[in-house]
């Protein structure tokens, strides 16, 4: 490695790559290595795409910020009111709106692992075991955010109120001072939270952490697929992230 | 209506590391093996793309999904055990590689003081050392009988390392060099050199450079790219059975690959195991195995339960101390120790691999001395570079709440700036902790599941205790600015989230005290062979696999013989 790409911080794709032939050996699975090299060199980072219509420019249709789950709005707005409350929005960068943990919430609760299909679903439940679905859980644990706002401040729904009354009310969520059905405030919030790190955090593919945001906030290299080149460094490198969907080849 | 298939020699039950070996070992010698795997086969094709935390470090997706197969736990005798129901609690591998798809790598030899334990014990210290609800017992082998063994599994799997000094004698190096010396590992290293300890860097599976194996299989170079432990390897760069032992087992023409097919039952007749019979997992077909030698090769909790509902050996009974199956289970998840933060340094924490670390002995096994200590065996003091994915990882001195503003400044802040050395300890049997059938829960099937009964002794605590001290010895040492302690629970909480469970079809000198002998061949039916972790009497400090692969080696050897031969004991009993 030169001196001039030692000093750069953004990973030198075509650098990478040598390097990678020449450390890693391989004279086998070509076919595997055609993919893996590929992905190094395509490396695109995305893009947000701007169309220009009958002479104005509008930011074109995020149609994957769409709901599949939540159907009511006012669940939706109390679920992103909670997400921003977790992780907010500060001068170290966006908050769980804009990184689109609520759409990715949404669209995990769609999908088979809102309704534990993976999980040991059997009876009978046991004292301090939940029965609920993850949808389940979710859906009600929104609704009673707005209950519970609404029954103490005067018909205010959960966004309208003040920061400090919606910390207040996600701290008694979380102590499990709130009832709910057949499952302890604390179970909801948990849950809430973890699905809110996810979605400011997984791989864009999944509607959250959009446009590495999330990544380039925490420093996160993302899906990188060698660091060969970085073992030897005492300072931290800066390295630029890449998604899996950066990995696909034009 | 059940299908009745044509005699083989042999018939295994799952396709990881123990299916593996006595594939590979077994078609080499000529003689023919079924592998009935329940999952899919998978090829290191299956591993692109796979650069995604969410799907497999959080939702396991290489994982058995328990909506097939899980286990009830509970803490304690009259406790009323409850299924362990979710995804990210109960880590048990599936399809082709099982356990050696997902694992992490690291690849540690037990000491000549495990395999020796109840006797070296009481010379060095006396009877009344050991409590008497502690049931440890010597192996049945030393470690100089499975040293060779150790050394086929090492020379097999390409592992990199360096010979720990406080380790039992190695009979030839490691195949391959250990991995690089990060800079972290270089703090831990001469923090414990200051101490008057003696660093390693720990061995590996996640192979530091080309290697071919004995078997003309050949593993690539890591990439330290991090997705590891939980994820295939695309590079073909870490050890697993679909690298090597399936491929070396498939070349000979010898061997025939089922995936889709679950075994329910060993079949039995009062004497010999006649075969299995197992069900395709899509059409519910059933098929009967039959088979000169019939070899489990699944996680320990599958053992254990499929000698039960095929009623072969006789039951543990924690009341009486009477019978076998199921006895001595120990649980191997409780690893703790200290989070160290450094103000002033910023570490390339994405960097890693399942096993980059390095480790030392000095307070494992009986490598110090126990006189004055209410414990007996130790554990292993060690620092990882496994990479620190973004999801999982939000480090935060304890005392910062665990969301909004105070969270997200502070885990943003030490994301980078931070390291944890803990410590894996030895986990010792005790009379009530075993493994039955559960009386309520079960299968889609309709067969009971495995129940656990297990909690921590007073030793696990005085032992954590102990090992947490030298910890934060260390890490104050290396320069932290904060030290957090991570607590022990006071219980167990059922958690089994990396397949670290041992016992159930323990291994010894005689068949008062063991169900296998050291060739894992049961002491009441010569032509069943049991493998894997089920064997250990008790769990050594660290992760099974090296331990299980060189009893696995030793089994195949001893398969051999039984199968050239014409049957019998191979060893006689005590």
């Amino acid at each position: 490695m030169s001196e001039q790409e030692k000093n750069s911080p953004i990973l030198d794709k075509r650098s990478s790559r040598r390097t990678f032939i020449k450390n890693s050996g391989l004279t086998v699975g070509g076919l595997v290595l055609g993919g893996a090299i590929g992905s190094l060199v395509a490396g695109k980072t995305e893009t947000t795409t701007h169309t220009a219509t009958s002479g104005s420019t509008h930011t074109a249709i995020d149609y994957s910020d769409t709901r599949q789950f939540f159907v009511r709005q006012k669940d939706f707005d109390a679920l992103s009111t909670a997400a921003e409350i977790i992780y907010p929005e500060d001068d170290h960068g966006p908050g769980a709106i804009t990184l689109g943990a609520p759409y990715f919430i949404d669209k995990q609760l769609a999908s088979p692992w809102g309704i534990n299909t993976d999980d040991y679903r059997k009876g009978p439940f046991q004292p301090g075991e939940v029965p609920l679905d993850k949808a389940d859980i979710m859906l009600q644990g929104v609704r009673k955010l707005n209950e519970v706002a609404e029954k103490n401040f005067d018909g205010t729904v959960f966004k309208d109120l003040t920061e400090e009354q919606q910390i207040a009310i996600l701290t008694s969520f979380q102590a499990g001072e709130v009832e709910l059905d057949l499952v302890n405030s604390a179970a909801f919030f948990a849950l809430l939270r973890t699905l809110t790190l996810q979605g400011c955090f997984s791989d864009p593919l999944y509607g959250g952490n959009k446009n590495m945001a999330g990544w380039k906030m925490k420093e996160f290299p993302g899906a990188q697929m060698s660091y060969t080149s970085y073992l030897d460094e005492e300072e931290f490198v800066l390295i630029e992230p890449i998604s899996l969907g950066g990995h696909k080849h034009s | 209506m059940v299908i009745k298939l044509p005699k083989v020699d042999v018939v295994t039950t799952g396709m990881g590391w123990t299916g593996g070996i006595v594939a590979a070992e077994l078609t080499k010698a000529g003689y023919h093996v079924v592998g009935l795997e329940r999952g899919v086969e998978r090829t290191i094709e299956d591993y692109l793309h796979g650069h995604d935390e969410l799907k497999y470090n959080i939702h396991k997706e290489l994982m058995q999904k328990l909506t097939k197969d899980t286990i009830t736990f509970r803490n304690a005798l009259n406790d009323t055990a409850k299924p362990v129901r979710d995804e990210g609690a109960f880590v048990v591998g599936t399809g082709t590689g099982g356990g050696g798809a997902h694992w992490g790598g690291q690849t540690y030899r037990y000491f000549p003081y495990d395999f020796q334990i109840r006797s070296k014990t009481i010379e060095k210290y006396g009877e009344d050392k050991i409590p008497a609800d502690v049931t440890i017992q010597d192996w049945g082998i030393t470690y100089d009988e499975i040293e060779p063994y150790y050394s086929k599994f090492e020379q097999m799997a390409g592992i990199s390392g360096e010979p720990d000094p406080l380790a039992g004698h190695r009979s030839i190096d490691y195949p391959t060099p250990p991995l690089k010396k990060l800079p972290q590992m270089k703090m831990f290293h001469e923090a414990a050199e200051k101490l008057g300890y003696h660093p390693f860097v720990v061995p590996t599976a996640n192979v530091s450079e080309a290697y071919t194996n004995p078997d003309g299989e050949t593993l690539n170079a890591c990439q330290y790219c991090a997705f590891c432990g939980n994820y295939g390897c695309e590079y073909g760069a870490k050890a697993d059975p679909i690298v090597t032992v399936i491929p070396t087992a498939k070349k000979t023409g010898n061997f025939e690959l089922r995936t889709n097919s679950i075994v329910t039952r060993v079949l039995y007749d009062g004497t010999k195991a006649t075969g299995v019979l197992y069900k395709d997992t899509r059409t519910g077909q059933e098929f009967e195995q039959p088979a000169d030698l019939v070899v489990l090769t699944s996680y320990i909790f599958n053992n254990v339960r499929l000698l039960l509902l095929s009623g072969i050996g006789k039951p543990y009974n924690p009341k009486t101390g009477e019978g076998i199956i199921g006895k001595n289970y120990t649980d191997h998840h409780t690893i703790t120790g200290a989070i160290a933060y450094f103000e002033e340094k910023k570490f390339n924490s994405y960097i890693g691999t399942g096993s980059l670390g390095s480790a030392f002995n000095d307070f494992n096994a009986d490598n110090f001395d126990h006189t004055n200590l209410d414990f007996i065996h130790g554990g292993q003091i060690e620092v990882h570079l496994m990479g620190n994915e973004p999801i999982t990882n939000n480090p935060a001195p304890f005392g910062t709440p665990t969301w909004g503003k105070e969270f997200k400044k502070n885990s943003l802040h030490y994301f980078y700036r931070n390291l944890t050395v803990v410590s894996q300890r030895a986990i010792l049997p005790h009379k009530d902790h075993y493994l039955d059938l559960d009386p309520t829960y079960t299968d889609d099937y309709g067969d009971p599941l495995i129940r656990v009964t297990f909690d921590y002794t007073e030793m696990d605590h005085k032992r954590n205790e102990f090992l947490v001290e030298k910890i934060n010895e260390v890490v104050k040492e290396m320069g932290a600015d904060i030290i957090d302690t991570i607590p022990m629970a006071e219980h167990f909480g059922g958690r089994f989230t990396f397949q670290h469970d041992g016992g159930g079809v323990i291994m010894g000198d005689s068949p008062e005290n063991s169900a296998v002998n050291n060739y894992m061949q049961m002491w009441d039916v010569d032509n069943l062979f049991v493998c894997g972790a089920s064997a250990f009497p008790h769990f050594g400090p660290t992760n099974p696999t090296p331990t299980v692969g060189a009893l696995a080696y030793r089994a195949a050897e001893g398969m051999i013989e039984y199968l050239k031969n014409g049957g019998g004991q191979l060893i006689s009993k005590k």
